[in-house]
């Protein structure tokens, strides 16, 4: 407002400056100090004072990705020479990388945990909103007989704690076979997020003009047709803001992740934490692991970013 | 369930006549959902109460021995559960004023004309994106005594915070401050921006000072929203497991989700701890009852 631009809002308008900067930095110090971690020789990693200035390296990957043992005797050097750049990385730090009898390197837990995670949260995102959007044009056009007590419901199941859910499904899971599979984890994290897709769908259903059907109705379409060909591709950008939300929270998840899976699904949040144990852990490793495990959602969370509050509140509240 | 969805529909709209009725295709809609909500979160829920009233242990061949409700009898005379609950309620409080504080007063500051308002905020937000569990482990380093930053940067020696018993759980609460400031923040602002801006220049014709402006007329006005927020992140710090699960395993830290996991996954008491679990459950549902109610209220407006 031009009408109160005083010299004292000025000044407080640059102390505000000031001060969210500040904020912002502090916020972000934990992620860059992830960042700038996974680029650290692993002697500077853990240095007082902390290494700011250093010549970043992509050992902490190579190591992410490569089964590694002690190594007792230094290399000759002819092995030395003979290696590939990245074995040299992994040499200078003490360690050799493991090969099988073919001489083939063995990959590290972590591939196989990444892509846990890829399969689970692509998979139950697609089931989630599929299902989620079709129930949000169920409740958004037709009317249901206490609707309000069944979306209380639908919502309902995503407020509890995942420990609650977990201990009867753990038992029916084993019953039937569904421990430690990627199946069990796509059905856990579906209905988990398919609440969620309900309610947000449902906001972005409200907005999309009844005319449109009618309008595509009165041209001689069924009801279906009108729902593929005029309210999808209406509801396209609240479909992908949706599923984003989905494939975060499946992302993310840990505990049932922990308490469903142990190694063959095992996804890559309880895997990450169970690489710290006890000892010193190479921090430059974990922090590798977790910046490639953050990367996508940071992406992400720009893409969203003007959705943000809608997926947080349920789609309630909207700008 | 899928009956109470079959009412009627105008049957002679122009809809109905064509390709399938529209009572047909809002059931194909609504039904699986509802049936698949049913099926994997209804019953198991109906299986673990009827396990509630055994002595049934996941680890055994024996079979489950009906008890009654000793489980519950025995659990709300048990101190130590008690002391789970009190710790929670501590680290409830201790966390969500602290993002309220935090949340708040960024959004106060960003609530202004910022250059590159749009790109802060959304750097200011990543946090709460991020994985608790992965993340959250990282704040182990950070919090380490002899070379964490956090002890470097606020020049507090090899001050201990995770494995001090009476440090860990504010630690923890920092951390989860960290994370969900944000989301307080955000709510914040779509509150501060829908405040009117006539009403500041009203109140800057009458001379009002910044408090009186402050109290009556932004805090009332962010309040429903705010309390959204409030309501939200109490409920999910009731439920906080990863961040406290990852971070510590002191028994100062032990909320109800950690003991809740340790009693059905470790202990293997699986009656008991579906006892248990029912209890936090009717918690945790009175606590959504409240939420959803504020947030019809909110959406009313």
């Amino acid at each position: 407002m031009a009408a109160v631009t005083t010299s004292t809002e000025r000044s407080l308008n640059r102390l505000a400056i000031v001060g969210v900067l500040i904020v912002t930095m502090i916020f972000l110090a934990p992620i860059y100090w992830i960042a700038s971690t996974a680029f650290k020789p692993r002697n500077l990693s853990t240095t007082i004072p902390p290494t700011v200035v250093f010549t970043p390296e992509v050992s902490p990957f190579v190591k992410l990705f490569t089964k590694r043992s002690q190594l007792r005797t230094p290399p000759t050097p002819e092995e030395y020479a003979a290696a590939p750049w990245w074995e040299r990385m992994v040499f200078d730090g003490g360690e050799k990388v493991v090969r099988d009898g073919k001489g083939n390197v063995q990959w590290s837990g972590y591939p196989s945990r990444f892509m846990n995670s890829l399969i689970v949260a692509i998979v139950s995102t697609i089931l989630a909103v599929g299902m989620g959007t079709l129930t949000a044009y169920g409740f958004s056009r037709f009317k249901v007989k206490g609707e309000g007590d069944l979306l209380f419901f639908i919502l309902s199941t995503r407020m509890l704690p995942p420990v609650v859910v977990a201990i009867p499904m753990f038992l029916m899971y084993r019953a039937v076979g569904l421990n430690d599979t990627h199946l069990g984890l796509i059905i856990l994290y579906t209905a988990f997020n398919l609440s969620f897709s309900v309610w947000l769908m449902k906001g972005f259903m409200d907005e999309i003009p009844k005319e449109y059907e009618e309008a595509a109705l009165v041209d001689g379409y069924t009801r279906m047709q009108a729902f593929f060909k005029v309210v999808l591709p209406e509801a396209a950008t609240g479909i992908a803001a949706t599923a984003v939300f989905c494939f975060i929270t499946a992302w993310n998840e840990y505990a049932f992740a922990l308490i469903m899976t142990n190694r063959r699904a095992q996804t890559a949040p309880p895997f990450i934490p169970s690489q710290v144990g006890s000892g010193l852990p190479d921090w430059t490793v974990i922090a590798a692991g977790t910046l490639l495990f953050l990367l996508p959602v940071a992406i992400f969370t720009f893409l969203l970013r003007n959705h943000l509050l809608r997926g947080v509140t349920f789609g309630a509240i909207r700008k | 369930m899928a009956t109470a969805v079959m009412t009627s529909l105008d049957p002679k709209s122009r809809a109905a006549a064509r390709g399938m009725s529209d009572i047909a295709i809002r059931n194909l809609f609504i039904v699986p959902t509802i049936v698949f909500l049913i099926v994997f979160n209804v019953f198991p829920l109906i299986y673990s109460l009827g396990y509630s009233f055994t002595d049934f242990r996941a680890s055994t061949n024996s079979p489950a021995n009906f008890v009654g409700l000793q489980n519950y009898r025995a659990l709300l005379n048990d101190p130590f559960i008690w002391n789970n609950f009190a710790i929670t309620a501590k680290y409830v409080i201790v966390s969500v004023v602290g993002q309220v504080l935090v949340g708040f007063g960024t959004a106060m500051l960003l609530n202004r004309t910022i250059p590159f308002k749009g790109l802060l905020t959304t750097l200011l937000l990543l946090p709460m994106m991020l994985s608790m569990a992965v993340v959250g482990l990282f704040w182990k380093l950070l919090y380490d005594p002899s070379f964490g930053i956090i002890n470097y940067a606020l020049g507090l020696g090899t001050f201990e915070w995770l494995a001090n018993p009476r440090m860990a759980l504010y630690a923890v609460a920092i951390t989860d401050i960290w994370m969900w400031s944000p989301f307080v923040m955000l709510l914040s602002l779509a509150g501060l921006s829908a405040v009117p801006k006539h009403l500041y220049e009203a109140a800057a014709i009458d001379r009002a000072g910044p408090f009186y402006t402050f109290f009556r007329i932004t805090l009332p006005l962010v309040a429903p929203i705010l309390m959204i927020a409030i309501i939200f992140r109490t409920m999910e710090a009731f439920k906080t497991f990863d961040l406290a699960y990852v971070l510590t395993s002191q028994p100062t830290t032990e909320l109800i989700s950690i003991r809740l996991y340790k009693m059905a996954f470790q202990e293997w008491q699986t009656g008991m701890s579906c006892a248990f679990a029912y209890i936090v459950l009717l918690m945790v549902l009175a606590i959504t009852n409240i939420y959803v109610k504020y947030l019809n209220k909110v959406k009313e407006r």
